[in-house]
């Protein structure tokens, strides 16, 4: 079926890891009142991992078959 | 530079430079070459997404909860990684049935329901009102504000202006204006508005650069670095819980998750952002870029968000100023006039785009999917008769986008005060979020129907107005605030902020969960109730298998009954003109490769169907429905007759899929039958090639052992000495013969896969030694000197010991026939190479021709006869010694140039045959 091809499937699978790394207990984790380089853990966490989660999607959509 | 007229100025300059980006688009577009057919371009106009609420209400959520911004962009985030099986189908299904909103694509779904059409429509236009007048409200505080400098002071305390003086009135008839012209200047059958989606691209760039640049300016020029602000943040103990605010927000990780959760639907199902990324989308392809560039399109956008936040309540202290004003506040209350101007257009150009692409969409929602199908029905109008409806299309929805601004405006005015951007926004989020169900349902399930999507949509959307908007209105004062402390009636179950008692969430997360509950619950159980229609079957079908490729022709089977050309061709003229009419059907019969029918000819079930789907494409499903329905008598399908053309249809799917299997294997069989056949020519040729050389090489030792025998018999006279001779001769060519018999017993061995092989680990080096020992003597009689180059001893190779003796011993007797006596030298050398163990065999003598070096190994070929005019050996030493040598899985082979000697080089591997089989 062309609707569930490998590309497909490793996108679905980011889009689980997102859900992983945007929830609850990750997010507990983070939620300290500490900083890395004067930024709060907890948004450095945010920025640094959605930025990462969209290079991933990137890197899976635009590889070529 | 912030008097009054240089913002006005400057605001009209803005919407007349966007208006000549959409007219040169447009321009661009009817010259064929479309400058929005690119997913850069494409990408940044589903940056929509990002209105005035980002613009300015994200840093107000971040002032008040930290990070309860955030999840607007993680969930379409997440979404946007679905979009390739989403979207994707989606793209295929609108393309497919000409879908012109989200509305249509519902109604299309469900049996082409114009009730379902019109209930999406009613939902979306009210569930978006609180989302219109947000705007409106930014817009008009934005201007407010700017107009006050150098003061700074807040709308709210200037007290409300009479409805003809407020300037959200005027800019909400400004928008309104705008749109007009932008978005329906024209019919356009395909629906595209090309020039609008280049000025929302242009729009998403312009605010974007707006928010960064107060962003960076506020983060370096008026702090001292992000480090800076978090550390001064950190030190207030107002903003200290703000650093680590999941703990303290209302509902913690529940409300984040719902947040979430809500905006991955909005993402889709926003009718603005349905309109941008399925309909006016130009190639399926475009969703590859969009996939990753929208979702850092929302990360830039936010990456400033919190130093602004925090920076705002660091600067102004607290209470003071709206929070959801810092974004203009700041750069004004430091002199910054053309920073706080680019602002104030940033948020202008948030605030329009938004404005402008949702009120189109919704107005093409209403005319189409609300009033047509109305007016259609009401025969006393006598519209089947009216020549040209282009006219009362645009005027339809026209009307359309001054009302719904108006209705925004209205909302504004009743219950704007009481919220924050963001809270205010969110309510409309979850009205959209009740289109999911039907929407997605619809897509992956085929057994959704119209009564489920009615009953779940109806109750979703009854929820929502209890929980969302009813409060809001009650808070805003216009209705009595006991309906939400004592609930109606002094009923506690139903209090619309706590229902059955549920209580402690935040009131996102509470209607959020009451209203999917309600909608998801009944779309499912009515769905299962009762038995669709045989419409419905079939679209449901049509939806949900759009990947399967479907034999040409199927969806017109679906309709039988009678229609005639010119009917068909008039309806089409009425709504898309006369010349566009006439051009899409002879495109059409082109295609289908049909004559040009004469005119008075019935048209057949294909042109009835096209007809309809570029109706569609023009007033929506259902009103295309109720059209092609009234010029042509149709015979309704039964449900069993849809279901038998369905599964006809599905067969023949199967069908041609196994055959292309079936005719796929054949042709391999056929190509592995061609190749045996060949083999089996090649083994016959190979074996007559055979037996007439081994009667050769068998008769030669023959002829002149019975020549000498006969000279001996018919001569007793010759001298002993003569005699001798001739006898060593004959015993010699005896010896020949048995060695040639024996080598011929031992091939076929070979060759027949009989012969017995013994292995045992053999030490290689060992064996070199032993065999130039034993032939030692052979070489002294030639006059040939060996050498052994034998290097560190090597790990035991797994062998037959006889058989690499044999072809050792074949590979020296060949190097001391072919060296010349008395200079020959013969050097055999052992080393290592990768996982094999390699022997060469250098020899000095005449060499072997390039030609020549794969012949050498064939069989009864001798380069020696070839060279020196006489045979030396049989022929089949240096087959054999191949077969044996890749028998234990090594390779032989020579390197020779005439004159310069020969190398015979074997390998054997280390880890025996099994392990070279594998690495290869």
């Amino acid at each position: 079926m062309e609707e569930f091809d490998l590309r497909a499937q490793r996108l679905a699978a980011l889009c689980l890891l997102g859900a992983a790394l945007f929830s609850y207990p990750l997010l507990a984790v983070f939620n300290v009142p500490a900083t890395v380089l004067g930024i709060p853990v907890l948004y450095a966490y945010f920025f640094v991992a959605w930025g990462a989660l969209i290079a991933l999607m990137a890197l899976v959509i635009e590889r070529p078959d | 530079m912030l008097e009054g007229w240089v913002v006005v100025v400057a605001s009209f300059a803005y919407l007349g430079l966007l208006f000549a980006i959409a007219y040169y688009a447009d321009q661009r577009a009817d010259a064929g070459r479309s400058v929005i057919a690119s997913p850069y371009i494409y990408s940044l106009s589903l940056a929509v997404y990002a209105t005035a609420w980002t613009f300015y209400g994200s840093v107000g959520r971040a002032a008040s909860d930290g990070v309860g911004f955030l999840p607007i962009y993680i969930g379409p985030t997440l979404m946007i990684a679905l979009w390739w099986i989403v979207m994707r189908k989606i793209l295929r299904i609108s393309k497919q049935n000409r879908i012109t909103s989200l509305a249509d694509f519902i109604a299309s779904r469900y049996g082409k329901s114009a009730l379902l059409g019109g209930v999406v429509t009613v939902i979306a236009i009210i569930g978006i009102l609180p989302y219109i007048s947000l705007q409106l409200k930014a817009v008009s505080n934005a201007f407010t504000i700017v107009l006050q400098y150098p003061e700074i002071a807040m709308p709210a305390k200037l007290g409300t202006a009479p409805v003809l003086q407020d300037t959200a009135l005027s800019v909400a008839l400004l928008l309104a204006a705008f749109t007009i012209v932008f978005g329906t200047r024209h019919l356009d059958a395909a629906e595209h508005h090309e020039g609008m989606v280049a000025a929302i691209a242009f729009e998403s760039l312009v605010k974007l650069l707006a928010f960064v640049a107060v962003g960076a300016w506020v983060t370096w020029g008026l702090f001292d670095g992000f480090g800076d602000i978090f550390s001064r943040a950190a030190s207030d103990a107002e903003l200290r819980p703000l650093l680590a605010p999941l703990d303290g927000v209302a509902g913690g990780y529940a409300s984040w998750v719902w947040l979430t959760i809500l905006s991955m639907l909005a993402i889709m199902f926003l009718p603005r952002q349905f309109q941008v990324t399925v309909v006016e989308n130009k190639d399926e392809r475009h969703l590859k870029k969009a996939i990753w560039m929208l979702p850092l399109y929302m990360l830039a956008i936010n990456i400033f968000v919190l130093p602004l936040a925090f920076g705002g309540r660091l600067h102004f202290g607290d209470g003071m100023v709206d929070a959801d004003t810092f974004v203009l506040t700041l750069p004004m209350a430091e002199r910054q006039e053309l920073l706080a101007l680019i602002v104030y257009i940033g948020g202008l150009s948030a605030a329009t785009g938004m404005v402008i692409v949702e009120t189109i969409a919704l107005s093409t929602m209403a005319c189409n999917d609300l009033v047509m199908p109305v007016l259609l029905r009401l025969r006393w109008l006598r519209l089947h008769e009216k020549p040209d409806l282009s006219g009362l299309l645009l005027g339809i929805r026209r009307g359309a986008i001054v009302l719904i601004l108006l209705l925004g405006y209205v909302y504004f005015r009743l219950a704007g005060e009481a919220y924050a951007l963001v809270s205010i926004g969110l309510i409309s989020f979850a009205a959209v979020a009740q289109f999911a169900p039907a929407a997605l349902g619809g897509i992956f399930w085929k057994g959704g129907t119209r009564l489920g999507a009615l009953a779940g949509l109806s109750a979703g959307f009854a929820v929502w107005l209890y929980t969302l908007l009813l409060p809001a209105f009650a808070r805003s004062g216009w209705l009595p605030i006991g309906l939400l402390e004592q609930g109606p009636f002094g009923i506690e179950l139903l209090k619309p902020l706590a229902l059955f008692g549920v209580a402690g969430l935040d009131q996102i997360t509470h209607a959020m969960m009451w209203s999917m509950a309600a909608n998801v619950g009944a779309y499912v159980a009515v769905s299962v109730m009762f038995v669709p229609g045989a419409e419905e079957h079939r679209q449901a079908s049509l939806f949900v298998d759009v990947f399967r490729q479907v034999p040409e022709g199927t969806q017109a089977r679906f309709w039988r009954g009678t229609a005639s050309v010119p009917d068909l061709y008039n309806l089409l003229a009425r709504f898309m003109g006369i010349d566009a009419a006439a051009a899409v059907l002879a495109e059409h019969q082109r295609e289908r490769g049909a004559p040009r029918k004469p005119e008075g000819l019935a048209a057949d079930a294909e042109m009835v169907h096209f007809v309809e789907t570029q109706l569609a494409g023009v007033v929506g499903a259902a009103s295309a429905r109720i059209l092609v329905a009234s010029v042509v008598k149709e015979e309704a399908l039964s449900l069993e007759e849809v279901r038998t053309l369905l599964d006809e249809a599905s067969q023949v799917i199967v069908y041609s899929h196994k055959l292309e299997q079936k005719s796929q294997e054949l042709e391999r069989a056929t190509r592995e039958l061609r190749a045996a056949n060949e083999r089996l020519q090649e083994l016959d040729r190979l074996k007559d090639d055979f037996v007439s050389t081994v009667s050769h090489e068998l008769r030669t030792p023959l002829t002149s052992i019975r020549a000498f025998s006969e000279i001996l018999h018919d001569h007793p006279g010759l001298d002993a000495a003569e005699r001798s001779r001739f006898l060593s001769i004959i015993i010699k060519e005896t010896e020949r013969l048995t060695r040639l018999i024996n080598q011929i017993l031992d091939l076929s061995r070979l060759e027949s896969g009989r012969a017995a092989w013994n292995e045992s680990l053999v030490d290689l080096r060992q064996v070199i030694e032993d065999t130039v020992a034993a032939t030692s003597q052979l070489f002294r009689e030639h006059g040939v000197r060996i050498e052994c180059r034998l290097s560190e001893p090597v790990p035991r190779v797994r062998a037959d010991l006889d058989r690499i003796i044999q072809v050792l011993m074949n590979l020296l007797s060949n190097a001391v026939k072919f060296s010349e006596p008395g200079r020959g030298t013969v050097a055999v050398s052992l080393a290592r190479e990768g996982g094999a163990l390699r022997v060469d065999v250098r020899d000095n003598g005449m060499g072997i021709p390039p030609d020549q070096h794969e012949a050498v190994f064939e069989k009864f070929r001798q380069a020696g006869g070839a060279l020196s005019g006489k045979p030396q050996g049989s022929g089949l030493g240096l087959h054999i010694s191949r077969r044996i040598v890749e028998h234990f899985g090594g390779r032989i082979w020579v390197t020779s140039a005439p004159g310069e000697g020969a190398c015979f080089s074997f390998t054997l591997p280390l880890g025996g045959r099994g392990r070279l089989a594998e690495a290869a």
